[in-house]
């Protein structure tokens, strides 16, 4: 990517995504994609008079992540759209719809990791 | 005679409700494009109606996933008998370029029982037009079941006896 | 004080596609909005690891028939980004041309939509007829009325010869004689006015921190339009942000009519540039595979649309994210809707211009 990229760790996330808000950026949105079969890497685009900035957050994809949603409350859809895909897990998540923004409750199977069931998930 | 009188009046003026299952939106407008003056299906005597309980036609466009088809279920058995159902486009008929998608069931007729198909991608306002008139065909053929003519093109005559009862 | 939860769609008379809100009302004003959303949910991202990147054009462009151009124009130049592709000029113009002229229908197909919401039923009619000449062109242009599919990587498949463009410079006349005659139609009458002035408002302040985008955000008074940033041929025309303050439906409207006329002048000055580019090169070769990361944003018809695209050298893409403008309008909608009566629910949800398809995909 020719914008810059910050690596963000997941306890620094909400930090640094709020610091990025203070200095008046705007959230585009979020973006997820499988690295291997464990780690996900989701990156958080910043806009701010048409230059862009991205955070990259690279994590297992079985621990939960702290969610943005408090910084920025539109976040929610861009983070539960990842747990419907991804089946990670967003704490404190507002509101949360527990993986079933896109897909009925009865589905099991997660899109992007498809050797990973879901049934665990349903708590 | 009072029979031959509601079928008439049902294949003369039928009332359509419209559904978007998970179409991308381009037979959608083509459907509502049909509507409009360059079109106008209104000179059939159809009416574009919201409730399904109205309804003797439902349109389907679009792909069947795993959330709508409830609502394409309960939407389908709301609608009073007779009823037909016309699939619109590549997606309705088959599940088109999406068909590989994991969300995707495939076409309308797993779903529900579809009486007439309307190819393309997106159908052309013509080619919708000539499957509605298609599926009055059908709407009558139900209606009476063993009418003289019932199956044909369509077409409505006064004097075609209707002899069955619905 | 009754408290009631009222279900709006999935199946709307007012709204094309399915969206369903749980709407909690006290006494006709709605206190609470809830969406529940996958009904029109596919899976497309999913198809890039099936389809080649070549093929996912045609998937792209299925995201949404309204914006469809738009997407594969977004997906193309990230392609054409990381395999480091130079498009000739005239397929850069062709595609801005393409643009716009999806640009004008689609805010023509809203603005009819909008003018049934709230049941102005021949104003609807007016301006789909209006639409139908822009269909006229895509038609002869490109061979389908809405789905174009102009875009390939490395330029456009179709070329518009001079006695075209001298058609479309003659339908952009009479296109802007039939706008500027309803015109005081839609942005004077009482009808309209009623319904839509002062209603959901949404502040400069909270348009920006809600991540609202395209008219939406311009109709709060903030200048942005990613068509500034000047790709395909954007970067050599001349145009500004159409800017409203008020905030409301009505601002909001006035935004998407000003751009259609916008999009008139853009074509005019597209028409001109393409008379003077003598380079008659369509699309350059495409050799190799797409390796690496791109991030690539443009105008859709409804706001900002951002594409993430990852390859790694394979004839599939690892992964194709679209954030689509709905997608970020629906927060803000959500905002706008508390506090309003029961009755504007419609309107208001129309007025973000949502387009369910691209949101979910």
């Amino acid at each position: 990517m020719k914008e810059p990229v910050i690596d963000v760790t997941p306890a620094a996330v909400g930090n640094e995504v709020r610091q990025m808000k203070d200095a008046g950026w705007r959230l585009v949105g979020l973006s997820g994609a499988m690295v291997d079969d464990e780690q996900i890497d989701i990156l958080y685009h910043f806009d701010k008079d048409l230059t862009l900035s991205h955070f990259r957050l690279r994590a297992p994809r079985t621990a939960p992540l702290p969610s943005i949603s408090a910084v920025y409350s539109a976040a929610f859809l861009g983070e539960n759209e990842l747990q419907d895909l991804f089946a990670v897990r967003f704490e404190n998540l507002v509101p949360d719809f527990k993986r079933t923004l896109y897909l009925e409750e009865e589905i099991t199977t997660i899109p992007f990791a498809t050797n990973v069931k879901a049934a665990e998930k349903k708590t | 005679m009072f029979d031959a009188l509601v079928t008439r009046a049902r294949v003369k003026s039928p009332w359509v409700l419209h559904f978007d299952c998970g179409s991308c939106n381009g037979c959608d407008i083509e459907t509502l494009a049909c509507l409009t003056p360059m079109y106008d299906i209104e000179r059939f005597g159809m009416i574009n109606v919201g409730n399904p309980k109205h309804a003797d036609v439902l349109l389907v466009t679009g792909t069947v996933n795993h959330r709508n088809k409830k609502v394409l279920q309960a939407l389908y058995e709301e609608m009073p008998d007779p009823k037909v159902v016309i699939a619109i486009g590549a997606c309705g008929l088959s599940g088109g370029v999406f068909r590989d998608a994991y969300n995707v069931v495939g076409g309308v007729d797993r779903v529900i029982p579809v009486d007439v198909y309307v190819p393309g991608c997106p159908a052309r306002p013509e080619a919708i037009i000539d499957g509605v008139v298609a599926a009055l065909g059908k709407l009558r053929q139900k209606a009476v079941p063993t009418a003289a003519g019932a199956g044909g093109n369509g077409r409505f005559h006064p004097r075609m006896k209707a002899t069955g009862s619905s | 004080m009754a408290r009631t939860v009222i279900p709006f769609g999935p199946q709307h008379p007012v709204l094309p596609e399915p969206i369903h809100l749980k709407l909690v009302v006290e006494d006709e004003i709605v206190q609470e909005a809830i969406p529940a959303l996958g009904y029109v949910h596919r899976g497309l991202e999913m198809l890039a690891q099936k389809r080649d990147f070549h093929q996912m054009v045609q998937v792209v462009e299925r995201i949404c028939g309204i914006c469809s151009m738009i997407h594969s124009l977004c997906y193309c130049q990230g392609i054409e980004e990381m395999m480091g592709i130079e498009v000739p000029r005239r397929a850069r113009l062709l595609r801005t041309l393409w643009s716009e002229l999806h640009r004008s229908h689609s805010h023509l197909l809203w603005l009819g939509l909008f003018a049934d919401s709230f049941g102005f039923e021949s104003l609807f009619m007016q301006l789909w007829r209006i639409r139908e000449r822009i269909l006229d062109l895509n038609e002869a242009t490109a061979g389908n009325r809405v789905i174009v599919s102009v875009n390939v990587i490395g330029g456009v498949r179709a070329e518009i010869s001079e006695e075209q463009q001298r058609w479309i410079l003659g339908e952009m006349a009479g296109f802007e004689r039939d706008m500027n005659r309803i015109r005081s139609t839609l942005l004077e009458d009482y009808t309209v006015k009623s319904r839509t002035v002062g209603k959901g408002v949404l502040t400069r302040e909270m348009a920006y921190e809600l991540g609202a985008a395209g008219p939406v955000l311009r109709g709060s008074g903030i200048a942005q339009d990613m068509r500034q940033l000047g790709y395909a041929a954007y970067g050599d025309l001349d145009f500004e942000p159409v800017v409203e303050a008020a905030g409301d439906a009505y601002a909001r409207c006035k935004v998407r009519f000003g751009e259609v006329m916008q999009s008139i002048r853009l074509v005019r000055q597209i028409l001109g540039e393409l008379a003077k580019e003598t380079d008659p090169a369509l699309a350059a070769k495409v050799k190799g595979r797409p390796e690496g990361e791109v991030v690539c944003r443009v105008e859709q018809p409804r706001g900002e649309c951002l594409y993430y695209l990852k390859g790694s050298g394979k004839p599939q893409l690892d992964r194709v994210r679209v954030r689509t403008p709905t997608f970020a309008n629906v927060p803000p909608l959500l905002a706008m809707l508390p506090g309003v009566e029961l009755a504007d629910v419609p309107v208001l949800v129309l007025s973000i211009d949502p387009c369910i398809s691209c949101t979910e995909r």
